[in-house]
């Protein structure tokens, strides 16, 4: 077990190392950043004084080095567009909001698709499974930013019962987190409702029945304690979709998340920040599949021999 | 010795035949079929020959139009001196200048005699019409048009980056798997890499570098796909190497690339369409997402994300229709594709049900 552990932990230093000079080439790549930073007229002088004071001076191998050896402590420079702010300051106050609305949205997701997922199987092949079916279609077929558009339609424009944009009490959070959920509570309820069937028509299953255990007890504890494991696989590739997602969702709510973030320092081309915002996401992903492998490592005994 | 039944003959408008053919039919996802059909694969491929408008030029004597069936929107406004809520209430000079056509009826404004505490109906938004079925955008362009246009964007782009990246993600995958050991390991490592690149990310960098375009949008696209092929793929043949034909095979002289082109391939290939179908949908969502917010198709060629896009702003003043259809037409396209891999997966490939 802890040599799987070790040995999946070096691969994902392995990957995060990969993705940042892949993220260290594209920021380069984006173009001079001192063509924004400097008035049109700007003396060439101004633009050597500037370059060297960033580093943009040095050879890219240097660069490298620097910057790498910057963020492995957490210091990704300071912000070329927001003077006073440094990179990872302003990515983790935006961190904060975007945290505060993924996890939300995560965790009621998790729960409503494990309840959901419980009860279609249960019900199979009834009406309720039938409109639990068509929940979860359309889950998966709607485009997040047009689920976005059409809440801020109904409920802030025709009923004017929610506000639209912005970060604010509770009310605010209503309608992002709706529109980041329904794809995950539609993701995972497809999963648990097919690991539950299965779990259902398992022999020991059938004991606990002829022992007469209650129906309910025997969906809820015996069943669901085997069936949540497969879900549980997916949680590496909720992570993407979820970091993906929040970039989409925080521009149609104007949340001030790392997504909202992500996109002003692209265009601002703010190379500390766009790195900045790249690493955690790079990070956050890698490191919840990191989490993922060993938790199911640790309940499923034939992967850590295997 | 027993005497044989002659079946009787069943003609093929028969009742029973009927009946059969129905059950037979249901056996299909013939609506999802029809689905993808009309508002994907007909409009993207005869999109220059069905719009019945112009797409991209603008039209501003149709700005705003809304779908055929809404009416025209008529607010009822009094006349005032001092105007304070302009939604109710409009000036003695404004309602003088009321334009034939703004106002219902014989308003006593179009006659002149008009005065302070009358009331008068005016059309603020004119009703639809069915030369534009679905309505108009800002710039007065025939939203259905636009989204049949739009089509096209989307099967391009999902059949060239599954295309791409099905072939990219199948040779690593059995290559990895074939020879097993360090170029395993290579490749598996370069999947891990791939699948942890955040792509709008990847996307927004990309379109400020070289600027956006249908280029830049495969490439990204395709560069996270084709992981997942080279995943299924790699996980597949694992099970298969251990079986003699391929022993055989090379013992009988056959070279490396023939027994993965000629053995192993065939043993992928189902799984192979399988996921290519599922993956139809996710490029489709991928591509109207980067659109959407600005690094995908650009303007003014309409894809389904930018037409959403337009709307957005137009919500507020209750336009919904420009945002609304366009996202249906996503919403169709998706599900009936997934659905049709869905069936597909369980009559090819049932084992792929975590997909």
């Amino acid at each position: 077990m802890q040599r799987y552990i070790l040995i999946r932990v070096l691969q994902a230093i392995f990957v995060l190392f990969a993705v940042s000079i892949i993220v260290f080439a594209l920021a380069r790549a984006s173009g001079n950043p001192l063509i924004l930073m400097l008035p049109l007229d700007a003396e060439p002088e101004a633009f050597e004084i500037l370059a060297e004071h960033w580093g943009l001076d040095q050879p890219y191998h240097i660069q490298y080095w620097r910057f790498i050896s910057n963020a492995v402590q957490g210091d990704f420079g300071d912000s070329f567009k927001w003077p006073g702010h440094t990179a990872i300051g302003l990515v983790s106050t935006r961190l904060v909001a975007s945290l505060q609305l993924i996890l939300t949205a995560l965790i009621l997701a998790a729960i409503m698709a494990v309840v959901l997922g419980v009860i279609t199987a249960a019900a199979k092949d009834t009406p309720l499974d039938f409109v639990g079916k068509i929940f979860a279609l359309m889950g998966q077929s709607a485009p997040n930013f047009w689920i976005g558009i059409m809440l801020i339609w109904i409920f802030g424009v025709e009923l004017g019962l929610l506000p639209t944009s912005g970060r604010g009490g509770i009310s605010h959070m209503i309608l992002p987190v709706i529109t980041i959920g329904w794809f995950e509570v539609a993701a995972i309820m497809r999963l648990v409702r097919s690991s539950m069937l299965d779990t259902m028509d398992s022999e020991y299953v059938k004991l606990a029945r002829i022992k007469g255990v209650s129906e309910r007890k025997i969906i809820w504890k015996h069943c669901l304690r085997n069936a949540a494991i497969a879900p549980l696989t997916y949680f590496g590739v909720i992570a993407g979709a979820l970091i993906t997602g929040s970039v989409i969702v925080e521009t149609v709510f104007a949340w001030p998340g790392i997504g909202l973030l992500a996109i002003q320092a692209v265009l601002a081309r703010d190379l500390q920040v766009v790195q900045a915002v790249a690493m955690v996401f790079a990070v956050g992903f890698v490191g919840l599949n990191l989490i993922v492998d060993i938790l199911y490592a640790y309940l499923d005994p034939r992967i850590r021999y295997g | 010795m027993a005497e044989s039944v002659i079946p009787a003959r069943r003609s093929w408008y028969s009742p029973g035949a009927i009946l059969n053919a129905v059950r037979e039919a249901r056996r299909y996802p013939i609506l999802p079929l029809i689905i993808m059909f009309l508002v994907l694969i007909i409009p993207a491929i005869f999109a220059d020959l069905i719009v019945p408008h112009d797409p991209i030029a603008s039209d501003l004597s149709h700005r705003l139009e809304p779908p055929a069936w809404v009416g025209p929107k008529v607010v009822t406004k009094t006349v005032v001196d001092q105007r304070q809520d302009r939604r109710v209430e409009l000036t003695l000079e404004d309602a003088r200048n009321l334009k034939v056509g703004t106002a219902v009826g014989q308003t006593p404004s179009l006659s002149g005699d008009l005065a302070v505490g009358d009331t008068v109906e005016i059309i603020e938004r004119p009703g639809g019409a069915w030369n534009r079925p679905l309505g108009t955008d800002k710039l007065g362009r025939d939203l259905l048009s636009r989204i049949i246009k739009g089509a096209q964007i989307s099967l391009l782009v999902s059949v060239v980056v599954i295309a791409i990246s099905g072939v990219i993600g199948t040779v690593l995958g059995i290559m990895a798997s074939y020879f097993g050991g360090w170029v395993d390991y290579l490749i598996s490592r370069i999947i891990d890499v791939a699948m942890a690149l955040p792509v709008i990310l990847i996307a927004l960098v990309l379109v400020v570098v070289v600027g956006p375009g249908l280029k830049v949008l495969v490439i990204v696209i395709t560069g996270v796909l084709w992981s997942r092929y080279a995943r299924l793929v790699r996980g597949e043949p694992l099970s298969i190497m251990s079986q003699d034909f391929i022993n055989l095979a090379r013992v009988a002289g056959s070279s490396h690339l023939y027994v993965m082109a000629r053995h192993v391939f065939p043993n992928v290939f189902n799984s192979l369409i399988v996921l290519a179908t599922l993956q139809v949908g996710y490029v489709i969502i991928i591509e109207s997402a980067l659109s959407f917010i600005g690094v995908g198709i650009p303007r003014p060629t309409p894809s389904w994300g930018s037409i959403v896009a337009d709307g957005r702003d137009l919500i507020i003043q209750a336009a919904w229709w420009v945002s609304l259809f366009p996202g249906l037409a996503i919403v169709l396209t998706v599900l009936s594709v997934n659905l049709v891999g869905d069936w597909l997966r369980d009559r090819l490939d049932p084992r792929l049900r975590q997909i």
